[in-house]
């Protein structure tokens, strides 16, 4: 990890959606880039998504299938002219399919500086018990 | 003098069919231009990627950011380039955890910005909210268009 961090950022270009699922609304659509990893206990998610606010983020767990869908906060600049446009901005979309069943009631969803940081803690497996044998 | 301006036929050049193919192929080559240029535009660019615009009174510089600090960057003006620098850092996470997927990226970055025009650098202001950076670079008084009112 530690070699990993001075070395430079290099520009990407923001991945749109290829093929969305169902678009009702007009716009362009991106896939967030991500991080997943999981632990004993949680499977854990980080996603980029720059200019989102927490309550235009909507994640859905349904069966096995997680949705991470967002708007972002527009921005006001009706009466700025464009001269150098590097990046487009739009919603973000992207789905996922778990392989693990997770406890739904404990998902905790944090977003900071444009991150999504999501929990997802796995359903305890029921711990195997010695029984032990009374002999009497 | 006078049948020429009947026939209504240029006579000081001859028009050869290969002008009309060249101008042809100009046009096409122009075509393909425009379709091709939007994209290496990004292609060459330098992390992170920005978005300029201008009003009457200031030049603004976006870029998307996400996960870098407001500690985490460093923004200079000198003259008419405004230099972005820092580092995004992606925190370790606790032992034994294993990848699935790792598309995010930690790393330094650094990006001198030309601006087309005159800046004032004592009133540049950078926010940095949702992992978007704005900076706001007034331009400077003798840059600024001036309503000319017409005396009559």
């Amino acid at each position: 990890m530690a070699n990993t961090q001075s070395k430079e950022l290099k520009a990407r270009e923001k991945q749109e959606v290829t093929s969305p699922a169902e678009q009702t609304t007009p716009g362009l659509v991106f896939t967030p880039a991500v991080d997943i990893f999981e632990t004993e206990k949680e499977i854990t998610l980080l996603a980029d998504m720059p200019g989102v606010k927490g309550d235009n983020l909507t994640i859905d767990l349904r069966d096995n299938t997680l949705t991470l869908s967002a708007d972002i906060a527009p921005v006001d600049n009706s009466d700025e002219q464009e001269i150098l446009i590097e990046y487009q901005s739009g919603r973000y979309y992207r789905q996922f399919t778990l392989g693990e069943l997770v406890n739904q009631e404990k998902i905790d969803a944090q977003l900071n500086d444009g991150v999504l940081r999501l929990s997802l803690p796995k359903v305890e497996k029921a711990t195997p018990k010695k029984i032990t044998v009374k002999t009497g | 003098m006078i049948y020429r301006r009947f026939l209504n036929v240029p006579t000081w050049r001859l028009k050869s069919p290969f002008d009309e193919l060249e101008r042809m192929r100009q046009r096409m080559d122009r075509l393909f231009e425009g379709a091709v240029a939007p994209h290496q535009q990004t292609l060459a660019g330098v992390f992170p990627l920005i978005n300029l615009t201008e009003n009457k009174d200031s030049y603004y510089v976006r870029a998307e950011l996400p996960g870098v600090k407001g500690d985490g960057l460093d923004i200079q003006v000198t003259g008419n380039n405004l230099a972005i620098s820092g580092e995004r850092k992606i925190a370790a996470e606790e032992e034994g955890a294993r990848y699935h997927r790792r598309e995010r990226e930690a790393g330094t970055f650094s990006r001198m910005i030309g601006l087309p025009g005159e800046v004032d650098p004592n009133k540049v202001e950078a926010n940095l909210k949702h992992g978007i950076l704005t900076v706001v670079v007034p331009k400077a008084e003798i840059a600024k268009p001036k309503q000319i009112t017409v005396k009559s």
